[in-house]
């Protein structure tokens, strides 16, 4: 009897999170473009409508880049939608046909109808019921919450493969803990996101939050709450190829991307050891602590080391 | 009364029978408390089905301006509740502190927990969720439950009890004016 | 399908017990929201909320007095444990419950199907902010009532009511969270529990008092200290929202998301209903009887006042509020943000 090998699952890099400047952005994707083993990139601000314009700025040139390299671009939508003019940026982009569109905000979802487009981690898709109802109005593709469990990411995978529909997992980059009206990059500072001077472009790593007895706990990013551990789902790229997961997505860090993406590439074509790759990542990623716990149902921050 | 002691607070109404029952060795309240539980868990077996586990827990109930500290096991089968002197206390799952009338106000429907806690009048330690589970369930009682504990003690219990609560009453919030 | 009219300043208010739902019905709310003991609701709190018989018998005490009950089934059922949301909406329904509060999509798309007379109310744990949002489950659902995110200004409030086929609902009272309602996971990284899968924000069993030696007091929740507070100092939920952290501009702590305030919106109800609001809401299911009836009851007669055109004479609420202090947060003005 032959055991089918598992299909192997394309590698995405998500939306830079970070107000990094339309410089940062140009060199970055520039050499993930010519080197990074990449299938998908996705592009946008997702966090703060204020910094759209500087991202724009750059859009056009990084995604001509991009896709010389071969990388399939998608463009994602605001997590957060509620002015004015997060309200027609939403609606322009899922308007717009040629482009391919991630939707991170249910209001996204009305002018979508009908069209093809995939939905984000922002979207709390948490069940085959609500997928089988974003699909029935053009979703093809989905990435999940980060705080997802196994059991749950095996059955959501599962039914996306039933339904032919892309299931994909945030497998590296901090985790996005939270989105608020309030900027707290502001706040730290005694302003608010009104008068907020893009204080956040000085800190490319979000800025730390350390608990009153000196741990690092949290790291902000304008009226984002990340973690500050980077998740690895390292252990876990052959369970979740196994499960049918038909896309793996790193976040976008100031660490070596192109490195982070070569693990995973060896990760998902089987060519590396998961060991060896987890112990190059938490090399790479240097003072910042790697994390699994959500997937194992455990604390977020707590990273479980794979039994031999 | 010497220089080193701190200003006695005004005399107010109730306040006998608080000093009264701060100085009852505890010995002499265990046959009352035992009354006490056992008619409470008899008028209100609802409350433990919203226990749950912790009916086997044991709680220290600390007011702070006492000699005393209950010890309660709300075991369905076996309810206890008795005085220990302050350096007896067993071991236990969850304390809850506070001052007595402050404790009393809880257990007599007439104070809100979290309020009391934000106002740091309330401190709790150990098993929290213990705590919680243990305020929830006596919240669902309706009525009063320092109101049917003196019941059982007719119109003496009643007296002391309406005694109580005009101390309570007259007790100065540590700060702002308290709406409860 | 007939629709009746459009709530006028409906008070509604929590119930995490049967005794504080007859407490609530008693001291004047036109309609009481609970849960069942299970993760199916965001209160799932130890010792809290109804069992099935418990909210039959409940049903019954408000809808003899005229009070309507409104059914929070207002989490993310992950995949795996759908079936639990499900029966809890049929258990629901076959109880007579006035209104479905959901937030997930699957979630309403059941019971839009399955009991399509029964009304929807959307839950803030949906964090529908913009009309374009809300429309969607109004189109796809047939959803009755949106209970807006308390990012909103009152202008916003107003603008989006001219553009949305519903109802609206807005908190007035209570525990004031800051992070998008059902898009927050900082509990879970902390503890191992999802706000939006299991019901919970701060579990009290992974909150941890401690007496530090200098007599400070420190909150932990999970691994992490969320918290440390002076003998004097006023305490706020133990939530990570709440918490004091230290950040490179602010190296003495400082509270990084919001102070420990609550809610209190007594003096803008006028301005609220001339806004559009239909529903005022109470926060705290997880507060006691006597909170119940001191602000139900407060609340009641200041609907009742400007009902009558009098202006409401609010009795001061501070000291059920957290840390003691009270904020009307972004409804007043957008400079909170």
């Amino acid at each position: 009897m032959t055991q089918t090998r598992p299909a192997r699952a394309a590698l995405t890099l998500g939306p830079i999170a970070y107000h990094w400047s339309p410089r940062i952005r140009r060199d970055f994707y520039a050499r993930i473009a010519d080197e990074a083993p990449i299938d998908a990139v996705y592009v946008g601000e997702v966090v703060c409508s204020k910094r759209a314009p500087f991202v724009e700025d750059a859009l056009p040139e990084v995604v001509e880049r991009l896709r010389r390299g071969g990388k399939r671009v998608i463009h994602s939508s605001l997590a957060e939608v509620m002015l004015p003019r997060e309200r027609k940026a939403t609606a322009a982009l899922v308007a717009e046909d040629a482009l391919e569109v991630e939707i991170n905000n249910a209001a996204g979802l009305l002018g979508a109808d009908g069209r093809r487009h995939r939905i984000g981690p922002f979207m709390n898709v948490y069940n085959a019921e609500t997928l089988d109802e974003l699909v029935r109005r053009g979703a093809e593709h989905v990435c999940l919450p980060v705080e997802m469990r196994a059991p749950s990411i095996a059955l959501m995978a599962a039914r996306g493969q039933q339904i032919g529909v892309g299931i994909e997992v945030q497998v590296f980059g901090r985790a996005p803990l939270a989105t608020s009206a309030r900027c707290y990059h502001a706040r730290a500072h005694g302003r608010t996101k009104d008068n907020c001077r893009f204080l956040c472009e000085k800190d490319r790593d979000g800025m730390p939050l350390t608990t009153r007895d000196g741990s690092p706990f949290l790291r902000v990013n304008g009226i984002q709450t990340l973690s500050e551990t980077y998740v690895a789902l390292g252990d876990e790229v052959a369970a979740l190829q196994a499960m049918g997961v038909s896309h793996l997505r790193l976040m976008p860090e100031l660490v070596d991307m192109v490195a982070v993406a070569r693990l995973f590439d060896g990760l998902r074509c089987g060519t590396m050891a998961p060991d060896e790759a987890t112990a190059r990542l938490a090399e790479l990623s240097a003072r910042t602590p790697l994390s699994n716990g959500f997937y194992h149902g455990k604390p977020g921050h707590r990273h479980l080391v794979a039994q031999a | 009364m010497t220089m080193a002691h701190p200003t006695p607070p005004p005399p107010r109404q109730g306040g006998l029978a608080l000093r009264l029952i701060g100085v009852v060795p505890p010995v002499l309240m265990q046959p009352a408390l035992g009354r006490i539980v056992r008619r409470i868990a008899a008028l209100h077996p609802s409350i433990f089905q919203r226990l749950g586990d912790c009916r086997s827990a044991t709680f220290v109930i600390e007011p702070r301006d006492m000699g005393f500290a209950l010890v309660l096991r709300p075991d369905p089968a076996n309810p206890q509740l008795r005085a220990v002197k302050r350096d007896a206390i067993p071991d236990h799952r969850a304390r809850i502190s506070g001052d007595f009338l402050t404790l009393l106000a809880l257990v007599d429907a007439g104070a809100d927990g979290d309020a009391l806690f934000f106002s740091r009048d309330l401190t709790v330690s150990g098993d929290t969720e213990a705590v919680v589970r243990l305020r929830n369930a006596l919240d669902d009682v309706e009525g009063s439950i320092a109101g049917d504990a003196a019941a059982l003690f007719g119109p003496p219990g009643q007296f002391l009890l309406s005694r109580l609560r005009d101390a309570a009453a007259n007790v100065t919030p540590k700060e702002g004016p308290h709406a409860i | 399908m007939p629709f009746d009219e459009p709530a006028i300043a409906e008070l509604v208010c929590p119930a995490g017990t049967p005794a504080a739902l007859r407490t609530a019905v008693d001291a004047g709310a036109d309609a009481v929201y609970c849960g069942f003991q299970n993760e199916t609701n965001a209160r799932n709190f130890p010792g809290l909320n109804f069992t099935p018989e418990e909210l039959e018998a409940s049903v019954a005490y408000a809808h003899d007095r005229g009070a309507k009950v409104l059914l929070a089934l207002n989490t993310y059922p992950p995949a795996g444990r759908f079936a639990l949301w499900r029966d809890a909406a049929d258990t629901g329904a076959r109880l007579g419950v006035d209104a479905f509060i959901v937030a997930d999509i699957g979630v309403a798309a059941h019971i839009a199907r399955a009991h399509p007379g029964k009304r929807l109310h959307l839950s803030v744990q949906a964090a529908a902010s913009s009309p374009e949002a809300i429309r969607y489950y109004c189109n796809e659902f047939g959803v009755r009532r949106v209970v807006l995110p308390r990012i909103l200004t009152i202008p916003e409030i107003r603008k989006i009511k001219r553009e949305i086929p519903c109802e609206i609902e807005t908190f007035i009272f209570g525990n004031h969270g800051l992070m998008v309602e059902g898009r927050c996971s900082l509990t879970n990284y902390a503890t191992g529990c999802s706000t939006n899968m299991d019901g919970v924000c701060s579990p009290a069993a992974d909150v941890e008092y401690a007496r530090e030696e200098d007599g400070s007091l420190s909150t932990r929740l999970g691994a992490f200290t969320i918290d440390r507070f002076g003998p004097g100092d006023t305490a706020g939920y133990p939530t990570i929202c709440k918490g004091r952290y230290l950040a490179p501009a602010r190296p003495e702590g400082y509270y990084a998301f919001e102070e420990p305030v609550s809610l209190n919106l007594s003096q803008l109800l006028p301005e609220l209903i001339d806004a559009g609001v239909n529903a005022f809401k109470i926060e705290g299911r997880q507060r006691s009887r006597s909170y119940i009836r001191t602000v139900v009851s407060t609340f009641r007669d200041a609907v009742d006042d400007i009902r009558a055109g009098v202006l409401p004479d609010m009795a001061d609420l501070l000291a059920l509020t957290e840390g003691q202090k009270q904020t009307q947060g972004a409804f007043e003005t957008k400079k909170w943000r």
